[in-house]
């Protein structure tokens, strides 16, 4: 948690002169610090104007997840305001205001949850405070609804916005006398919202940041080299600026950083596609680099030269794994690959950027705007207090807009080109310039007791990085499951080198050692002759809880609910299927949720694979916060993990990326997107975040259908229709 | 070039070079933002419009063969009784996650219901297949479509 979102910390309220007249502000400030410097602070929440009308900040930024709805939906609740009475505004990137502002790891309900709760109760506190002392009542006499206080003895009643000025001249109230609300008396909370900006998105109203228009600005282009990292050797700038509409032409040093400015060609002009034609003409001859030398073929090959010796390290060993398989009913040994994807978000890179009076203004689609910040502050010379960043809504992020390259691009063109300056990149420009998840490689072997239990698993994971350390999601968590549910456990690691960029993908890490683990697992019911359910019920055993709750707990209890209720919903073992149709199962935990999932699938004799639907049970603690919005994650997310096992691969030759567009990097469509029935497993568990882990397990439970149907025992993603031909 | 451009009701005058998009003539030339950008080769549909009431890839529609063409944009597509129906549904169901994709999406279901009052899932199938959704909506698309034409939705 970051510092200054701690709301114990003393309170303020300000007052402010808006539209309309005075507004409550409602702060939670920092404490000032011995040395004089103020703690960040978390500010500004709610503002009520006379009319009743309340405003609430929605502080992070929406990709799709639904959070600029959500967040304020938890204030209003514990401010007992009616939602319609609500309106939201999106916050600008002000860490020292808002505290961390990203989109990511599924983070935004648990470390707001509380927060927000509390921030909505206190501002209702000084409203009540506000009447009470009007009425020459106890405040504890007085109860709220729907944005008016009243007092029943008295039969008197205040709206919220007729108490609002006076409220924010009084004290803050003790943290501690703030009691927040039974969840039984929840209004909003738990009841479906349409999200806030429906209305707008369904009249193409301009919305994300593509569409951002500041006066007199131009568009702009930027190329870097396909080999990542590569220098520009020369430039035909000349024949750009040639071109109608061109304005300026110019190379960019850049720097060595694969996540930050790059070295390239901008192109300046009037509009965006003489821009385009501009940089059609710049016949750019790139320098030699030796990521050059890099390949998919070549990293897999050397995946399997590794496999066969001993490997860098061993990252974790428990018991005996040769005992294991002393004695075991049945052994497998399998090799298990993946391949690099990208992000792909529909809205492709844009920034536009403004340098003017020695400060940069930003308005960008960002999932983490303070490090696009921190990194143009670094590259351009700027002082981070001297950039302001306008969050737009983002066209989609899973995980690729955590990086801000594209916003350090917009930086720097738009200073040296001294006007306000929209970039936007291709959809080529994209699939050419992600940190990708990365491939990686598992040579397994395991073993099953005559118990039924895994009595041995060995995983040699070789993945990619530099100098013996994983690149950026390329790891592997040494608590990973099924470590600590199998007595004798080992895993190895190699390490290949790497310098095409890496990073987080929705359910990083998950997203690909689920389908390992869940097809592995799968692999061994089958050799033992064990129903898949019941193997895996055996697998997680009595253990209620292991590792340490907040860091790397694992609730094997919860993981078994949802198994069981899938299991239940799907008709598992009692579903009549036909030949070559086949249900497959399997559960994964991440972000701090517990999801099973079923897939029933069918093949053709050609080796097309059918989905033809998919069963998820999910726990995410006790509450749903908003139920049409979580429906919606679930649903994306799974069908999202289809798509990724039924098409997605992007390809290294030669250093760079061979993949150009969505004709060669296929993306789910509506003819292959199954029914995704969800079933809530609700416990009594802190709540937690949606956007990320229903993704992980249908990949798995895909494979494994797909095996049930067809004997095939699918390895390596994405799926094949050669692998599945009769 | 000087092009007189009937979008959204009114002729407009965009002053673009031949072979330019007509996308990019709505968004850059006429500040028409509701078609989206996506991929540029007519493969993802968020930058679907209308030209007589057949949807179209405008990044992929070069501005010198709209000639007389009435072109509809998402903006303006509420005005007909069919588009609003679609976007009343598609607002029921709440059925963007982060929505860059809708405005094509509700143009190619406008179009279908516009051809086919009573769409099955195969007709759905075919005239939506040509929208890529990355946040995976497609159920709530499917259910949206089936609610403006008045047929159950299995969702």
């Amino acid at each position: 948690m970051a510092d200054g979102t701690d709301i114990s910390r003393r309170h303020f309220v300000q007052v402010s002169a808006a539209a309309g007249g005075l507004m409550l502000s409602f702060s939670v400030a920092g404490k000032a610090r011995a040395d004089g410097t103020t703690a960040p602070v978390l500010n500004a929440y709610v503002t009520i104007a006379p009319d009743n009308v309340v405003t609430l900040v929605a502080k992070n930024p929406e990709i799709g997840q639904g959070i600029k709805t959500s967040l304020p939906m938890i204030i209003a609740e514990e401010l007992d305001v009616d939602w319609a009475q609500v309106r939201i505004q999106q916050a600008d990137s002000k860490p020292a205001v808002y505290g961390l502002q990203f989109a990511g790891g599924s983070m935004a309900t648990p470390m707001n949850w509380d927060q927000l709760r509390k921030v909505g109760a206190t501002a209702r506190a000084l409203i009540v405070a506000a009447a009470a002392a009007n009425w020459k009542v106890p405040a504890s006499e007085c109860t709220t609804a729907s944005g008016v206080v009243y007092h029943k003895a008295s039969k008197r009643s205040a709206t919220y916005g007729s108490l609002a000025a006076q409220a924010a001249t009084l004290p803050a109230p003790d943290p501690k006398s703030i009691v927040l609300k039974d969840p039984k008396a929840y209004k909003i909370i738990g009841k479906s919202k349409p999200q806030v900006d429906t209305a707008a998105i369904v009249r193409g109203k301009p919305l994300f940041g593509i569409d951002v228009v500041v006066p007199g600005m131009l568009y702009a282009t930027f190329e870097k080299a396909p080999v990542f990292g590569a220098g520009v050797a020369s430039a035909d700038l000349d024949a750009a600026l040639a071109v109608k509409g061109v304005r300026k032409a110019f190379l960019v040093g850049g720097g060595p950083e694969l996540n930050g400015l790059l070295p390239g060609v901008a192109v300046v002009a009037d509009s965006w596609w003489q821009a385009r034609q501009g940089r059609n003409k710049l016949n750019i001859k790139w320098q030699d680099h030796p990521t050059a030398q890099q390949s998919s073929s070549g990293f897999a090959a050397q995946a399997d030269a590794l496999s066969k010796g001993a490997p860098l390290r061993t990252e974790r060993q428990d018991g005996d794994v040769a005992a294991g398989f002393t004695g075991a009913t049945s052994t497998v040994e399998a090799a298990y690959a993946y391949p690099f994807i990208a992000h792909a978000p529909l809205e492709p890179q844009n920034c536009t950027a403004h340098f003017h009076d020695g400060k940069m203004e930003i308005w960008a689609p960002t999932q983490y705007p303070d490090a696009g910040r921190q990194l143009v502050a670094k590259t351009l010379g700027l002082k981070p207090a001297d950039i302001t960043i306008h969050m737009t809504r983002c066209g989609g992020g899973f995980g690729r807009r955590l990086a801000n390259d594209y916003m350090v691009e917009a930086a720097w063109i738009a200073k040296e080109t001294g006007a306000p300056v929209k970039l936007l990149w291709t959809r080529e420009d994209d699939l050419r310039h992600d940190f990708y998840r990365p491939a990686g490689w598992h040579y397994l072997k395991g073993a099953v007791a005559k118990s039924g239990k895994i009595s041995a698993w060995h995983d040699h994971f070789v993945t990619l990085g530099t100098a013996g350390k994983p690149a950026s999601s390329a790891g592997m968590a040494t608590t990973e499951f099924p470590a600590r549910f199998v007595e004798n456990f080992k895993y190895d690691l190699s390490v290949i080198e790497c310098g095409i960029p890496t990073g987080p993908l929705r359910a990083p890490g998950s997203n690909a050692l689920a389908f390992v683990v869940q097809s592995f697992i799968d692999e061994l019911a089958h050799s033992a002759g064990i129903d898949p359910v019941t193997f895996r019920l055996n697998l997680l055993g009595d253990q209620v809880f292991v590792g340490t709750a907040g860091k790397d707990g694992y609730d094997g209890h919860r993981m078994k609910g949802v198994l069981e209720l899938v299991a239940a919903k799907s008709g598992w073992g009692k579903t009549k299927l036909g030949p070559r149709q086949g249900m497959g199962v399997a559960f994964h935990f991440s972000h701090l949720g517990y999801f099973a999932e079923v897939v029933q699938a069918h093949v053709s004799e050609a080796g097309d694979v059918t989905v033809e639907k998919v069963w998820v049970a999910a726990d995410v603690g006790r509450q749903i916060i908003n139920p049409t919005g979580a429906l919606n994650q679930v649903q994306g997310a799974v069908i999202d993990g289809l798509s990724a096992a039924l098409g997605q691969k992007i390809s290294i030759e030669g250093g760079a990326v061979v993949e150009r567009n969505f004709n060669t990097y296929p993306l789910l469509r509506m003819k292959s997107a199954p029914m995704v029935e969800v079933h809530w497993n609700i416990t009594d568990n802190a709540p937690t975040g949606l956007g990320e882990p229903a993704l992980p397990p249908v990949l798995p439970a895909l494979c494994n259908a797909i095996f049930a149907a067809t004997g095939k025992r699918l390895r390596s993603l994405p799926i094949s229709k050669d692998q599945l031909k009769v | 070039m000087t092009y007189s451009l009937n979008v959204d009701g009114k002729v407009r005058q965009a002053d673009v070079e031949p072979g330019t998009p007509l996308l990019w003539a709505l968004r850059d030339s006429l500040g028409i933002l509701g078609p989206k950008f996506g991929c540029g080769i007519g493969s993802c549909g968020a930058c679907t419009v209308h030209i007589d009431g057949v949807p179209v890839r405008s990044c992929a529609t070069p501005v010198e063969k709209v000639g007389a063409g009435k072109v509809t944009t998402i903006e303006a597509i509420g005005d007909t009784a069919i588009g609003k129906k679609v976007q009343a549904a598609w607002t029921e169901l709440d059925v963007a996650q982060c929505g860059y994709c809708q405005p094509g999406q509700i143009m190619s279901a406008t179009a279908l219901l516009t051809k086919t009052p009573k769409p099955t899932d195969a007709d759905i199938d075919t005239a939506m297949s040509g929208n890529i959704c990355r946040c995976a909506t497609y159920t709530r698309i499917r259910a949206a479509i089936k609610l403006a034409s008045g047929q159950k939705s299995g969702v």
